[in-house]
């Protein structure tokens, strides 16, 4: 490095920290030692929340997706009424005590029947979600930043994007449906079968994005600046690649969970899905398409849950990424 | 209501009928929708009846049945029989007089050539005919003349109407098909897509899985029909959908097999754009109880036949106590409305087979549970019975339906109750009734315990229905998956009565034989569970006249006759 | 650029038959065997073609040999044939579907249209509403445009198409009768009113689907507004006193496509691939739903050419979204 660059790099960590110095409320320029810094993430964590506090609209949707966390956890305690308890005698029954949901054209508690089918349509939305950013943050962080990586990483995206999804899914619901639910029982087996293999097909457009990102970022002069210094790659990755393309993550993880929601309804409509006798809040909306326009409650109830449980990640998302971006904190 | 819009219909058609049979091809184009796509044009060589309802307005047969179940010639001057000498006196040969001057749609004359020639296209061992059914115990099919054809049986037959008869086994054009005998019949892509027919209709335009195009066959006897020049049948999506397009939005004219629940559909109708129609004929939802183990641990092509018996759906009393567990009344009502009725039988209809065996109707749990107690099958710590170490524990599978789906649960539900515990699955429908031997997931295959589905037999003669249950058509490798006993019941008793069906002439003595037959696979063997006696369910558009659903026949069999009602 | 562009176009040729390779031992390895199940229905004749056009019965590499031997051989020249009356390829065996036994690239040829039309104007629409919505939701971060812009889009997000397609129908199908709720796939367009037909009968499912599309590009579209907005050369670009138009819709924008452009360029290899439940719902019988049904039949040859057919778009686009991303960031090197 000539004497020229060295400076250019001095200039731009300077010009980096000048401008991410007043940022923070506490004023404090950043720690000089990154390493001992680790050790008072505290301020950094409490900035965070204070910040993510502030934004009302995430709150809100927090409190909201807790409630909604709750009302498939907690609430089949409360209501033990069986999902898939059919009484005849009660069918297509509107809101009432008995049923506070009403009841579907075999009798079954619809209140009981969106708890369970929440249970599985969050469990199924989170945890895929969660295998495929992971793996697709991963997978484009390393090939955007290790420029050896980036062709078989992205050839490998490209062999996944051409597999396209649902071929795959029923080829692995074929291949292991029968295996996995001999092992696991069949709900559980088809469990793991749809978020492993939902999870392991969605990958590639957070891998993608964020790889086109770090391709940008990489450019950066703070970056530069940064790599001048002789931060390791990992620190480098960690500290200061990932927190700048942490939106498009955010907003691939949203969109991940109803993605995860509806597969795996639109599965059960291919007749590939969870076994019909099992509520999910895709399968709640498909089965009660039909009846639409007799009992319109049936279709709108999943429905709002799906849309406000993707609501809620949306805004708790939004506020996260605010609340994480140094330059609005404080604001 | 719905008789008076009946009552009006038929009225206004008969008011109308003469005007708008005056010229063919006046009434412009019709629609149909079908839900299931047919793939292929050519019933010999599938057994779907998407494809055969497809057909049968191209191809004919020498008669067909009437919505009542009694015979009228088509291709044929008259019904053979006795007295007018049709039928051989010893009862061995049947004898048929064409109709003179019937055309195919290329303009050659129909010969009895091309009806011996369809004979031997479906009789060859090689091709794999799924109709071969109606040519069983055909020694011989001549042409005695060139309109009169001659067809010998093995033995004598006193009913000889399968052959030709019906939508089923109509005739194929010899010039079209002769270089597709045999092996070579799935190859002939443009000869299976497009037939020659003497129909009232010729394919235009075939897209496999899509759409039909057809157009008024301009060589048709009647010179007067059809009344519509254009005829399209499109096909996809569900029958919910289907059901919407005639009685919603008035898109389509018709669509085949609404099968929807009785409430959903009167929602529909309600709209007054058209109605629902049933007609009964012979079609019974029931469960079929494998006998045979579809076990995943056997090899591929060993699963689900005759060589491996079921671990414990061989047990009599286990098939029964199942039986007895179900509540056919109240699946009727749920699932079918006035377009069905709750049965114990197999032949439901005609009149003279349908045995009276009505015990199933009152649903019996207690009985269910003292009758596995007795036969050892204890409940274990779950609920679930157990014996020598086998749980019940099934695999019910079905085709994606919401009414079957319904069924599902409910009939889960009423096992649990007896102590069986039941996995559910479905398969898409266009799968599950797939002619494509070559899916795991067809019904013949049968890689499940128990499975439910439709099924019916063509004409007023049970008899080859009721000759599909025999040991030797249990599908399986050997016959390509084609054999209709999906059970694989077999019982040596059983296939002495159909060759003693097979000899018998008097027709109350075949009736009581039919009977015995009907109730040894079901009240007695339990092999087949029946649910449901169902109406063919279709929806008519109000402005589409001369509709007669046959179920009988194929339920379009009289298109030549149908016609635009004019406000 | 070009240089890089050369490199990648020849690597994509390796990359491409390692991919049909792996799809080959997926189909191969599924339970689905054609071998095991398919011919089982068919007479030994058949079989025997089916064999020969599959090269079953022999080693895998010999039967994954003959398919690239028929897709790239073969078939290009029956289409040269075709085109110029030649006879080259007499004799020899097409690639041929197993569920209708006629030749796979005249049934994919006969679905191409309405998959196109449908799906590809459904995208268009989706890209061009999503862009500027994207941008004001942005600029005017949790402006009552942005909020509502955020709520109808996860509410389009997460509503799966076979409701609201279902939803179109009743509402516009059936109660106002504005549009058939059944796509006619042998309309063709030769004056205004059949021209008109076909709008009619694309504005539900191209709707159902832009709706979809839109809710997905817009949220990317937003959040990397936002990341750029905030940078330190708006800033500066501000702070130098051009326009507030200019920085946004020149400096802005441009920094902010990357990921709309990744999003886009992977999206639309999907448009000839079909969308499943939206054509099942419209019964728009396109490529979605023969490629549901070729696999549901073990139509091997049909899924094999079909998902390849997918893996060549995917591999193209990719390229493009590469080389896009040199030009709207000058900073990004490839060489």
């Amino acid at each position: 490095m000539t004497d020229r660059e060295r400076q250019q790099a001095l200039d731009s960590a300077e010009l980096v920290a000048e401008t991410a110095g007043p940022a923070p409320v506490t004023g404090e320029l950043p720690p000089d030692d990154p390493v001992a810094a680790g050790g008072e993430t505290r301020s950094q964590w409490r900035d965070v929340w204070r910040q993510f506090r502030s934004h009302k609209g995430a709150m809100v949707a927090l409190v909201l997706f807790l409630g909604i966390l709750l009302f498939v956890s907690v609430g089949p305690l409360i209501w033990t009424l069986d999902a898939t308890y059919v009484d005849i005698r009660a069918r297509n029954s509107g809101f009432s005590a008995a049923h506070p949901l009403g009841t579907d054209q075999l009798g079954r508690d619809m209140l009981a029947r969106l708890m369970a089918g929440g249970r599985v349509s969050i469990a199924v939305g989170l945890t895929a979600m969660v295998i495929a950013v992971t793996l697709g943050s991963f997978v484009g962080l390393v090939a955007g930043y290790f420029r050896r990586m980036d062709a078989p990483l992205m050839r490998l995206t490209e062999l996944f994007l051409a597999l396209p999804l649902l071929p795959l899914l029923l080829l692995m619901v074929t291949l292991f449906r029968e295996s996995l639910s001999q092992s696991f029982g069949p709900a559980m087996g088809i469990f793991i079968l749809i978020v492993g293999a939902i999870g392991a097909t969605s990958w590639m457009q957070a891998a993608r994005i964020v790889r086109g990102d770090v391709l940008g970022l990489k450019e950066r002069e703070f970056i530069l600046a940064a790599k001048s210094i002789g931060t390791p790659p990992a620190r480098m990755i960690l500290r200061h690649v990932l927190p700048n393309v942490l939106s498009p993550i955010m907003v691939a993880a949203t969109l991940g969970i109803a993605t995860a929601i509806i597969t795996e309804s639109a599965l059960s409509f291919l007749g590939l899905g969870f076994p019909p006798d099992f509520p999910t809040w895709g399968r709640l909306l498909f089965d009660a398409v039909d009846q639409m326009v007799l009992y319109p409650s049936r279709v709108i109830l999943p429905g709002l849950f799906i849309s406000l449980t993707v609501l809620c990640v949306n805004y708790v998302g939004d506020g996260l990424r605010d609340a994480m971006d140094p330059r609005i904190r404080g604001r | 209501m719905k008789l008076r819009t009946l009552l009006m219909g038929a009225a206004a058609s008969l008011v109308l009928a003469p005007a708008a049979m005056a010229e063919r091809g006046a009434d412009g184009a019709v629609s149909i929708i079908m839900w299931q796509a047919p793939s292929t044009m050519n019933m010999y060589l599938s057994s779907g009846t998407k494809d055969i309802i497809a057909a049968s307005m191209v191809l004919e047969p020498l008669a067909s049945f009437t919505p009542e179940g009694t015979l009228t010639p088509r291709l044929a001057t008259e019904i053979p029989s006795l007295e007018n000498g049709g039928i051989a006196e010893d009862l061995t040969s049947v004898t048929w007089k064409l109709k003179e001057g019937i055309k195919w749609s290329d303009g050659t004359d129909l010969t009895a050539d091309d009806v011996v020639f369809t004979a031997n296209y479906c009789m060859d061992p090689k091709g794999g005919c799924a109709q071969l059914a109606k040519f069983e115990g055909i020694s011989a099919v001549e042409a005695v003349d060139p309109l009169t054809v001659k067809i010998t049986f093995t033995e004598p037959r006193p009913d000889p109407f399968s052959a030709f008869v019906g939508g089923q086994a109509p005739i194929l054009q010899k010039a079209q098909f002769e270089s597709c005998l045999g092996e070579a019949a799935p190859t002939c892509t443009e000869q299976n897509f497009n037939p020659i027919g003497t129909g009232p209709f010729k394919v235009v335009e075939f897209r496999t899985n899509d759409v039909i195009t057809f157009e008024a066959n301009q060589e048709y006897r009647d010179p007067a029909k059809p009344a519509f020049a254009t005829l399209t049948m499109k096909g996809g999506g569900d029958a919910a959908a289907a059901a919407r397009a005639v009685l919603e939005t008035g898109e389509f004219d018709y669509a085949w097999n609404t099968q929807l629940a009785p409430e959903v559909l009167a929602g529909m109708e309600a709209n007054g754009k058209g109605r629902v129609e049933a007609a009964f004929g012979s079609l019974v939802e029931r469960i079929h109880v494998n006998l045979t183990d579809p076990s995943p641990s056997l090899p591929e092509g060993e699963r689900s036949t005759t060589k491996h018996p079921h671990p414990f759906l061989t047990d009599l009393a286990v098939r029964k106590a199942l039986s007895m567990a179900i509540d056919r009344n109240l699946l009727t009502e749920i699932g079918y409305g006035p377009a069905g009725q709750p049965t114990c039988n197999l032949v439901p209809a005609p009149a003279a087979w349908a045995s009276d065996n009505t015990e199933c109707l009152t649903q019996d749990i207690e009985g269910a549970k003292a009758l596995l107690e007795e036969a050892g099958w204890v409940a274990g710590p779950d609920g679930v019975r157990t014996k020598d170490g086998m749980r019940l524990s099934l695999l019910y599978q079905t085709s994606v339906n919401a009414v079957r789906q319904d069924f599902q649960a409910l009939i889960k539900q009423w096992w649990s109750e007896i102590g069986v515990e039941t996995e559910l699955k479905t398969i898409d429908a266009s799968v599950f009734f797939g002619s494509d031997a070559g899916s795991p997931d067809t019904l013949q295959k049968f890689y499940a315990d128990v499975e439910m589905y439709a099924n019916n037999f063509e004409g007023n003669n049970p008899e080859p229905y009721l000759a599909k249950q025999t040991c030797d058509k249990a599908p399986g490798p050997e016959n390509q998956w084609q054999g209709e006993n999906t059970s694989r019941y077999c019982d040596p008793e059983y296939d002495k009565l159909v060759v003693e069906l097979g000899k018998t002439v008097d027709l109350a003595a075949r009736g009581e034989l039919g009977k015995r037959m009907n109730d040894m696979q079901t009240k007695d063997s339990h092999s087949v569970i029946p649910l449901v006696y169902r109406g063919t369910a279709s929806a008519v558009s109000n402005t589409l006249g001369g509709v007669m659903l046959n179920a009988w026949d194929t339920e379009i069999w009289n298109v030549a006759d149908w016609h635009r009602i004019k406000e | 650029m070009l240089n890089f562009t050369i490199r990648r176009l020849l690597l994509a040729i390796p990359t491409l038959i390692f991919i049909s390779l792996v799809i080959f031992l997926l189909l191969e390895a599924s339970p689905g065997d054609p071998l095991g199940d398919v011919p089982l229905t068919v007479p030994p004749e058949v079989k025997e073609r089916m064999r020969e056009a599959l090269g079953l019965g022999q080693a895998w590499y010999v039967r994954y040999g003959l398919w690239l031997k028929q897709f790239f051989w073969v078939e290009p020249l029956y289409w040269f044939d075709s085109l110029f009356g030649t006879g080259f390829s007499d004799g020899m065996q097409r690639i041929i579907s197993f569920q209708s036994r006629s030749p796979v690239f005249d049934v994919i040829a006969q679905r191409v249209p309405q998959t196109l039309t449908v799906i590809g104007m459904s995208y268009l629409v989706g890209v061009l509403i999503a862009i500027p919505i994207g941008i004001i939701s942005a600029y005017r971060q949790y402006s009552w445009f942005d909020q509502i812009g955020t709520f109808v889009s996860m509410i389009g997000f997460s509503m799966p198409t076979f409701f609201t397609g279902v939803v179109l129908i009743i509402i516009f199908g059936v109660k106002l009768q504005w549009f058939p709720s059944v796509y006619d796939t042998t309309l063709v367009v030769r004056d205004w009113d059949s021209f008109l037909a076909q709008v009619r009968q694309m504005v539900m499912p191209v709707t159902v689907l832009a709706l979809y599309n839109a809710a997905q590009i817009s949220r990317f579209m937003r959040a990397s507004m936002l990341d750029n907005l905030g940078q330190d050369y708006v800033r500066t670009a501000r702070a130098k006193g051009l326009s507030e138009r200019t920085v946004v819709l020149k400096h802005v924008l441009r920094n902010s496509l990357i990921p709309v452009v990744t999003v886009i360029a992977l999206g639309l290899p999907a448009v000839f691939g079909g969308a499943l439940i939206t054509e099942q719902v419209f019964k728009v019988n396109g490529i979605g739903q023969l490629l549901i049904t070729a696999i549901y039949a073990n139509d091997i040859p049909m899924v094999l050419t079909v998902t390849f057919l997918f893996a060549i778009l995917i591999v193209m686009f990719t390229l493009i979204a590469d080389i896009l991303y040199g030009v709207l960031d000058p900073r990004i090197r490839y060489d």
